[in-house]
This record gives structure tokens, sequence and C-alpha cells, in this order.
């Protein structure tokens, strides 16, 4: 099981820096929200879906980005309809399937390790108000990190608890998983730090130069 | 903020991320899909604490934010936040704080109902008061025709707020993590 969609590419787009890409996005997720106009809805539509080509991405993956939302988009349309007209309806779906598209070629188009360090290069300013960006970027590599190990643990119980005749109980397989995965969380904590990590300095040398002001809570 | 703290605001992440992963398990008589991912603040606040389980969950935002599909159904992005669902997704956070704060307050004298109405507090009340007024924003429809349809949900959530206090009893006899505030 992965988490990433991303799709190898060495486009313009591909290329675009993620910090770049993640705010074009909040530009343009706020304009098609504060200016509610069906030319610029279907402007921003009609030039996300050519970027997808100029991207390397097949007109089938770009489809299967607006599978998971279509019932959604059809709920959305039908009580515009109801309640406003027809019209309103037809810009709710026209925006939001350009935010979707939108969002999920920078998904397509970027690593997660490239957006994790992008991210961490802009909560730098975190520093001066006492919060480590090292700290963050740590446990959200974790955290990614954790998400198969998840779900090999929850198969192998599922697995166990079936062999004792225990097929669909949610309860027998949630508790073992959380207990075995708690026990796991604090043997990284002890395997982390026995490897000398130190959560109160960056573990990144580039910033070692820098004096430290302890974050001690 | 300790090594353990890191690792265990990951965890729990990550354990929101994997309960979207999972299919969705459809109820037998009312016949409504459930995802269990709305169980992930719960189970954060529940027995990760007020202070990592909201952090779990801030971290967990973050991660759908920058693009992740980790939302249940495969939905991730910015864009997200900007659509129906986002006053609840963004009420995570503040639905963990209040159920570890009072999980830690009562470390001492927890029952099943105690658990129960605390949960019920994070998980139902406090994340339906941030998601209603955001859907009706949203859609441009009034407060109560959006109270109105957020309660298809209420059967649902009952039943996640039950596994939750099913679940975390026994977690937290098997391998207590909570300190006594």
């Amino acid at each position: 099981m992965t988490v990433s969609e991303y799709i190898h590419g060495h486009s313009f787009i591909h290329r675009t820096p993620p910090g770049l890409k993640i705010l074009i996005l909040a530009v343009l997720g706020t304009l098609l929200f504060v200016f509610p106009n069906m030319i610029f809805a279907a402007a921003s539509l009609a030039i996300i879906v050519m970027l997808y080509p100029l991207a390397g991405i097949s007109p089938k993956v770009m489809l299967a980005q607006i599978k998971p939302i279509l019932a959604i988009l059809v709920l959305l349309f039908l009580v515009q309809l109801f309640m406003v007209n027809w019209q309103s309806g037809v810009l709710v779906i026209v925006r939001l399937s350009a935010l979707m598209l939108t969002a999920s070629l920078i998904t397509l188009t970027t690593r997660s390790s490239d957006m994790i360090d992008a991210l961490e290069k802009r909560l730098a300013w975190l520093y001066f108000i006492g919060i480590n960006p090292a700290k963050i970027s740590l446990a959200l590599s974790l955290a990614l990190r954790f998400i198969p190990v998840l779900a090999a643990i929850t198969q192998e119980v599922r697995e166990a608890q079936k062999a004792r005749g225990l097929n669909n109980s949610v309860i027998a397989v949630a508790i073992p998983v959380i207990v075995r995965t708690l026990k796991m969380a604090d043997s990284i904590a002890m395997a982390l730090e026995a490897r000398a990590y130190d959560p109160q300095s960056p573990y990144r040398a580039k910033k070692s130069s820098k004096k430290e002001t302890s974050d001690v809570d | 903020m300790s090594t353990k703290d890191i690792v265990y605001i990951a965890l729990f992440a990550a354990i929101t991320a994997a309960m979207g992963l999972f299919p969705a398990f459809t109820l037998p008589i009312i016949a409504v899909p459930i995802t269990a991912q709305s169980m992930g603040p719960m189970l954060a606040g529940a027995i990760a604490g007020a202070k990592r389980g909201a952090l779990a969950m801030v971290l967990f935002d973050l991660l759908v934010m920058v693009g992740l599909p980790l939302l249940a159904g495969g939905r991730g992005g910015v864009g997200i936040f900007l659509g129906p669902s986002g006053g609840f997704i963004l009420a995570w956070p503040i639905a963990a704080l209040l159920i570890g704060y009072l999980y830690e307050k009562n470390i001492r004298s927890l029952s099943v109902v105690k658990e129960a109405v605390f949960i019920t507090l994070g998980g139902i009340v406090i994340i339906y008061s941030a998601g209603i007024p955001w859907i009706s924003a949203f859609a441009k429809i009034t407060l109560s025709q959006a109270a109105i349809g957020a309660m298809g949900f209420i059967p649902g959530d009952i039943i996640k707020v039950i596994l939750t206090v099913l679940i975390v009893r026994p977690v937290r006899k098997a391998y207590p993590t909570l300190e006594s505030r």
C-alpha cells in the first residue's frame, strides 16, 4: 500500500517548487470563492485541464481524480438546483472540479518528501516562537512511515483473530492493533534517543551554526 | 516536548489516516456506510491525551493540506478545506483537545458513562458545532437546513462513540498512556 500518487516526470510543472505550487493553489482557492464568477471558474477549469497533458498525465488518470468526489458533486448540484437555480449549480461544480484537479495535479507532480522539505522551510519562522520546525518534519516523516506499518499490523491481527473465529469483530482487531502500535511507538522513541536524537536541537546540519534557544516544555 | 511525544503525535496522525484507507463498513439495519476516520480524534484524545492528541490532529490536517490523499475516499489537498467537510476536519484538533483534557482531569474516576459523555462532547458536539455553520456557508443554505442534513451522520457517530469507549477502556488497562492533570 502506498500513500503517494506521484507520477515521475520532467515537465515544468514537475520542476516548479512545491512551495510555489501550494501558494498558487491557496490563491486560486481563495479567488474562486471570493469571486463566484462563472467565466473565471470556467477559465480556471479549462486551464487546469490543459495543464494535465503538459505534465504528461493521461486523461484516464485525470478523470480518476474527480471520481471520488463525483457523488458529492451531484449532491451539491441538486441542492443548488432546488435552492437557487441551475446556473448556481453549474458554478459550484465547475469551481469544485477546478480546485480538486489543481490539488490533484500538485499531488501527482510532487514527491511527498519534497513537499515535506518545502513545508519545513516555510515553517522556519516557527523557530522564533519556540517551536522547532525540524520536530514537525520528523513527525511528518514518521506519520507517513507509520501508515503502511499500521496496515501491515492490522492485516496480521485480522488473520490471528480470524483463526480464533473472530471474523468481523472491529473491537477484537482494534484493541491489539492499538496496544501493539503504542508499544512500537515507545520502542521507536527509545531507539531515536539511543541514537542521540535530541528533540531540543535541529538535526539538520545546516542550522547547527545558529545559537540554540531552549524550547523545553 | 519529548521524543516520545513526537512519536505519539505521528502515530495518532497515522492511525487517523489509516482508518481512511480501510474500507468503510456498512451498518446492517439502516445501511448507512460509516468511515471509521472520525474515530481518529476520539481515539487520539482518549489515548494520547489533550496535547498529543490535538497536535496529532493538527499534523493530520497538515498532511491532508499538502495534498496527500488521506481522507476517506482518497481525498486530500487544500481544496478539501474549502469544501463542505472542511469544518468537520478542522474541528478534529479541538475535539481531541477537549476529550484528552477531560480524560486527564478525571483519570482516577473514569466510568463507562463518563467516558461516553466526554467522547460525545468532543467527537460530536464540538465537531458538529464547527461543521454545520461551515456547510451552511459553503453550500449557501440556512443553518437549520445544514443541521437537518448533518443529522444523517448522528446514528453512525453514536456507534463510533460506543466503539471508542469499548476500545479505549481495555487499551488503557493493557497499556496506560495518560497521566493525571
